[in-house]
């Protein structure tokens, strides 16, 4: 595969770049620690927390944004999941409930850094098998951004079906009955009648299951992402100055839930507003 | 009068119901057989990896990790339940200062990582080596082993704290005049009428709380303490076999299912009297 790239490539290259930097260039604004209004580009100059090459600031600052990415990443996917189980915990067939039931047994009886070595080491293992499998022999490693998604999806998902599932549980038959006499399929009544009430019913146990989610992204610093944890205990390798950094990091983490329970009151009064006629 | 003289002859019996093959019985032999097949696969794997020189090794190894394990959680749940009871009524004070320590307290330990919590206890207070030693407790702090018991005890007791406020919260008013008309002191009030329907209501969280805490200990395998998780990451730093984390998660889910269904047992027997 060495001829020249052909021009379609070349453009969606360069429209991914062209993504890439406009987003680079967002986050950088925004950026509460580094950014042209962060807290350590006004205070922490010539500190151990500068931005630079002199202090720590950016690298940390880079760190909150992988943990905030992992996190973001994660939610979507989780909630997917999450919702499929919650369907099959509660749908008619036996066999249908007993796989969901041993998914959700299964990935919340374990802990949540087993799960992820399991994913992460077991991941390798299967690719590695397979191409070996067709006669490619070579170490790889595989992304320990996707591994620590997955492993974080698949918990969030197992914690979120049983939210789902009572919140499924506490809307009455009759609205899907209303449904049908409207002649709504079954896929419209879900997702026109059913979900806007779901979502309602289920906010405050989704916005708990955040905040665990917030939390548990600390365990990806173990398989080597370079999230806040990590960036700060290189830190501390380095500084010797524990405790400063450490507690730096508490203070983001805390920052980021203070953060979360404002935009979830948020939602929360905004999903209230649409229910009361 | 008219009366039957005839019976009815018997009917056949009705034809036997075919299930129909819904999609969604589809989906659920084919979720089960992805299941049964995984579970095949894992069982060959540990059959087939069988080493009984591993196991001869790391089997011990296994089971004292287990036993590190619950001796941390439990002392770990007791030591939080102290420690939760005077936090709880600080929380529930009307002195502004000291529900505020106690709210930031809580909203410290619930709002940051363990980990971040353990290497903050085990890394950062290390840092603090001379005036530790000057108050002659270096050798606590030391120690990775009593480190994650002291981050494990004041997590757990700040989780616990929320569980019995919110627990005591929910007795109605009318319980702690009924105990005032009767001429009952608030001591003996809080011991005999409050406290027996709030752990009731106090049952189901404290068994969440212990199951988190449960699996929240595998963490302490990061600062050098050979819990079940730590010797789990030992014997596959060694013998870099797949099977070791298989042995740990079943470990784990075998202790959490125990932990579930006597708490489900405990529930059932404690709640008899209210059910109609």
């Amino acid at each position: 595969m060495t001829g020249p790239p052909d021009k379609g490539e070349v453009l969606m290259d360069g429209l991914f770049s062209a993504l890439g930097s406009a987003l680079a260039w967002i986050v950088n604004i925004i950026d509460p620690l580094c950014g042209p209004v962060g807290i350590f580009t006004w205070f922490g100059n010539s500190t151990l927390l500068a931005c630079g090459d002199t202090g720590w600031g950016d690298e940390i600052a880079s760190g909150l944004q992988i943990t905030v990415a992992v996190a973001l990443c994660t939610l979507p996917v989780g909630l997917l999941i999450g919702f499929i189980v919650a369907l099959g915990q509660q749908s008619e067939d036996r066999l249908l409930r007993l796989a969901s039931g041993i998914y959700t047994t299964i990935f919340r009886g374990m802990p949540e850094l087993l799960t992820l070595f399991i994913i992460y080491y077991g991941a390798q293992i299967a690719i590695q098998s397979l191409l070996s499998s067709f006669g490619y022999d070579e170490r790889i490693e595989i992304n320990a951004f996707v591994a620590g998604m997955i492993a974080l999806s698949v918990v969030f998902s197992a914690y979120c079906s049983e939210v789902l599932l009572s919140a499924f549980r506490a809307i009455p038959k009759g609205q899907y009955e209303a449904g049908d006499a409207l002649g709504l399929r079954r896929g419209r009544t879900m997702i026109l009648v059913i979900l806007p009430q779901l979502i309602r019913i289920a906010l405050p146990g989704l916005a708990n299951l955040w905040m665990i989610l917030l939390k548990d992204t600390s365990y990806v610093s173990i398989i080597g992402l370079a999230d806040i944890l990590r960036q700060t205990g290189v830190a501390v390798r380095v500084t010797k100055d524990a405790f400063l950094f450490y507690s730096l990091a508490c203070a983001l983490y805390l920052a980021l839930a203070i953060v979360s329970s404002i935009g979830i009151g948020a939602i929360e009064r905004w999903t209230g507003k649409q229910g009361t006629r | 009068m008219a009366h039957i003289k005839e019976l009815i002859p018997a009917r056949p019996a009705p034809a036997v119901l075919h299930r129909p093959l819904t999609t969604s019985r589809v989906i659920g032999i084919g979720l089960i057989g992805i299941w049964v097949l995984l579970a095949i696969a894992l069982l060959s794997m540990m059959i087939t990896g069988w080493d009984e020189a591993k196991f001869l090794r790391y089997g011990p190894r296994y089971l004292h990790g287990l036993w590190t394990t619950i001796t941390l959680v439990s002392i770990s749940v007791v030591f939080g339940a102290i420690l939760s009871l005077p936090l709880a009524f600080a929380r529930m004070s009307k002195n502004r200062f000291i529900s505020g320590f106690a709210y930031g307290y809580v909203y410290f330990f619930r709002g940051t990582p363990l980990l971040a919590q353990l290497f903050l206890i085990y890394y950062g207070l290390g840092g603090f080596r001379p005036q530790l030693e000057a108050v002659g407790l270096w050798w606590f702090f030391r120690e990775a082993w009593y480190c994650g018991l002291f981050s494990f005890i004041l997590n757990t007791a700040a989780y616990q704290a929320e569980i019995l406020r919110g627990a005591i919260e929910s007795v109605p008013r009318g319980q702690h005049e009924g105990a005032a008309s009767l001429g009952l002191s608030k001591a003996i009030t809080f011991r005999k009428v409050v406290l027996p329907q709030a752990l009731i209501v106090a049952l189901r969280p404290y068994g969440n709380e212990i199951i988190l805490l449960i699996k929240g200990s595998a963490v302490v395998a990061i600062i050098t303490v050979y819990d079940l998780m730590g010797e789990t990451r030992y014997a596959f730093s060694r013998t870099f076999d797949y099977q070791t984390y298989l042995w740990a998660a079943i470990f784990y889910l075998a202790m959490v299912e125990a932990l579930r269904h006597l708490w489900a047992y405990l529930e059932a027997r404690l709640t008899r009297h209210l059910k109609r």
